[in-house]
């Protein structure tokens, strides 16, 4: 007999098979229009901004939309010597037409970014423009070289040449305190100015620190609440809770009022004959006060999934450890520790990947030595205005939590979250 | 946590310093919330305990900062709690919608590409702050809703959707979809259905999912930094300057009425929780 006599219909006479697959279609499209809202809203308003911000941090357009001829005819130069007459002639009626739009200033600030010493020469190109004294009927190259002895350097015609791309990964090499250099190369910058790389370095210092804090100080005691009777561990879950709930600036707030020289801990300090009273130390705008303010404010997320964790280990395990001949100390390393695993990786990757991002607390109490990563990025939004420099790091440091959050998922699934 | 009596000296003394640790750390956790308190009812400018405040004097405390956040001049905060409040309101309903509705589909088991889709979904809690900040602000200041309550209200409602879709996805786990095969097999409509029979069923976490979505909004200040003009200042702008600037014991008063808001959402969300599960038939 073949199969497809064996093949079960519906009433309507199609195979049950199709009639299923098309049903199971149905409502995979059913399940699907149900998120599509918010995936749709997600995307237009969150996802494709930050791949926007991509195309902002290697956006190097304005020059090459304001320089076409002179990118034009250097095609066929080689870059090693002067460029030939055409390049001259190129760059000189591009500069004319900027005159004309008055944005010749930007291109000058622009290039002297690539090269020190731009400004002076292109305002003093400009001013001949200006007074006609350019002659057309000429060679142009020898006119502008007489302009200003810069002018025959082929190093700033190469400068020019570099920035011919209409994209450029130099704010991600700014970033990491690097550059291009004449030739084209990446070099490093002056040991003494080499700010962002201490800045990633702290950041990264006191993520990890934080995060090993949280964990010395949250595992006994999500341990506690985990083995004490429900209506005591209610009661002590409300330390937890309460400040998981409370904004984070009031919490802040309170941590500035602790720790400022006149504050409660300088006084007990005092009090209990520690220090002094009048070499009262400084804890707050440097990194003890970000230290100590952000354990305190990271600390509910390591405890709750530990206590989540910890709440399904059941005692008689322990139990069973000790019976078996262990001492306490052994049936909890051997038995209870590695059963809490799963916790303290939820735990410390969640407190980790909000402490690299952190910005309020740093900024208040961090004063100079404790800020981070994301302080230098708002400083360049709201205050340089480089909002392709600041792009460029913010995507820097989400690269980096996304390979976390990316190991978080995989050891612990995002749809294992849990809250409070 | 009382010791059996044949317990060696060296684990007796081990468990009293574990006891102290966590003594310790608690109060590590709670204490600081605790001297905002009685810090915003000192009759002096300063933000130190007075002399008179250590000996409890009665002159040394007074409402005087409670009566200068509501009735101070030029004072900043009514027009702060008003749009925080408009603007929480309105995050939260519009996380509450999409966020509900976006879990409904991620439980079903037909839905396809669930990991990708729920992480996605779920990014804007784990993404930083600040990147969040940078993105949004390039976004509405395209779409012309930078420094406007609109534009605020769309960033917290990204910023909020996260809990409520998490919040939701866990109440559904432990859903029994028979009653809603019942509810069709009785003649009920789809929409029917879920606002007779899934909604009350799934109510404690779509509101434990609102709270958090509300609490996010109100004391969402990195991304507002980004996006608020002069006109939409929040509660927790106005807190950012204070600190920033100059140190006034009426911040004190202010974070001594959010702390006690947040008691009270504290509360409401932990009975929420207990009777989700009670709903759920988790019983411990």
């Amino acid at each position: 007999m073949s199969s497809e006599t064996k093949q079960i219909l519906t009433t309507d006479g199609i195979p049950l098979e199709v009639s299923l697959k098309k049903a199971e279609k149905k409502n995979k499209i059913k399940a699907f229009l149900l998120v599509a809202p918010l995936l749709l809203f997600l995307f237009i308003t969150y996802v494709f901004p930050i791949g926007e911000m991509f195309t902002r941090s290697v956006d190097d357009k304005m020059i090459t939309n304001m320089l076409p001829k002179t990118f034009k005819a250097m095609e066929k130069w080689d870059g090693k010597e002067l460029p030939p007459e055409d390049v001259f002639t190129g760059f000189y009626l591009d500069y004319k037409v900027l005159i004309e739009n008055q944005t010749q200033g930007k291109l000058g600030q622009r290039l002297n970014k690539e090269k020190n010493g731009f400004n002076s020469i292109t305002k003093k190109l400009m001013r001949q423009i200006k007074r006609n004294k350019i002659d057309e009927s000429q060679s142009i190259k020898e006119q502008i070289m007489k302009v200003h002895k810069r002018w025959r350097d082929v190093e700033y015609w190469q400068a020019i040449k570099r920035t011919a791309p209409p994209y450029t990964m130099a704010k991600y090499l700014k970033g990491m305190d690097m550059y291009f250099a004449a030739d084209g190369s990446i070099a490093q910058v002056d040991e003494d100015r080499r700010i962002h790389r201490i800045l990633w370095l702290r950041t990264l210092e006191i993520a990890l620190f934080v995060t090993v804090f949280c964990f010395l100080m949250g595992y006994p005691i999500a341990h506690l609440l985990a083995t004490l009777p429900m209506k005591y561990s209610n009661l002590l879950m409300i330390c937890v809770l309460l400040p998981f709930w409370t904004s984070l600036l009031v919490r802040t707030a309170s941590w500035m009022i602790l720790l400022q020289q006149q504050g409660v801990v300088n006084d007990f300090f005092v009090m209990i004959g520690l220090v002094g009273d009048d070499n009262r130390p400084e804890m707050m705008y440097n990194k003890v006060g970000t230290y100590v303010a952000m354990t305190q404010i990271l600390l509910p997320f390591m405890v709750l999934p530990l206590y989540s964790v910890m709440k399904t280990i059941s005692p008689s395990l322990m139990r069973a450890g000790k019976s078996l001949g262990g001492t306490p100390f052994v049936a909890f390393w051997k038995v209870y520790f590695p059963l809490t695993i799963p916790g303290i990786g939820a735990g410390c990757l969640l407190v980790f990947i909000l402490a690299i991002g952190y910005y309020i607390t740093p900024a208040l109490v961090g004063g100079a030595s404790g800020t981070l990563i994301s302080n230098q990025i708002a400083y360049h939004m709201k205050t340089t205005l480089d909002w392709s420099f600041a792009s460029a790091m913010g995507l820097m440091l989400l690269s980096g939590v996304l390979v976390i959050y990316w190991i978080y998922n995989k050891l612990v699934g995002v749809d294992n979250i849990k809250l409070g | 946590m009382a010791l059996p009596s044949y317990t060696e000296t060296r684990y007796r003394v081990w468990h009293y310093i574990y006891i102290a640790i966590c003594t310790f750390v608690f109060f590590f956790l709670i204490a600081p919330l605790f001297v905002i308190f009685p810090l915003s009812f000192n009759a002096e400018e300063f933000l130190v305990f007075s002399d008179g405040m250590k000996r409890l004097d009665p002159d040394a405390f007074s409402f005087r900062w409670y009566h200068e956040m509501i009735y101070g001049t030029k004072n900043p905060w009514g027009l702060a709690a008003k749009n925080s409040f408009i603007i929480a309101i309105f995050a939260t309903i519009g996380s509450i919608i999409l966020g509900t509705l976006a879990a409904l589909g991620l439980s079903s088991r037909h839905m396809p590409y669930k990991g990708l889709i729920m992480a996605i979904l779920i990014s804007p809690m784990i993404v930083p702050l600040i990147i969040s900040g940078v993105a949004i602000f390039f976004f509405m200041a395209k779409a012309g809703l930078a420094a406007t309550h609109t534009g605020i209200v769309l960033a917290h409602i990204i910023l909020g959707t996260p809990f409520v879709v998490i919040t939701v996805t866990a109440t559904l786990s432990g859903f029994d979809h028979s009653v809603t095969r019942a509810a069709s097999s009785l003649g009920s409509n789809p929409v029917n259905t879920f606002m007779k029979i899934t909604l009350p069923l799934i109510l404690p976490g779509v509101i434990s999912g609102g709270l958090f979505a509300f609490v996010t909004s109100f004391d969402e200040v990195v991304v507002v930094l980004f996006l608020a003009g002069l006109e939409n200042t929040t509660i927790p702008i106005q807190m950012w300057t204070g600190l920033r600037e100059q140190l006034s014991p009426t911040i004190l008063a202010v974070a001594t009425c959010l702390i006690i808001l947040s008691t009270l959402i504290l509360i409401s969300a932990e009975l929420l929780r207990r009777r989700s599960e009670r709903l759920r038939g988790i019983n411990r």
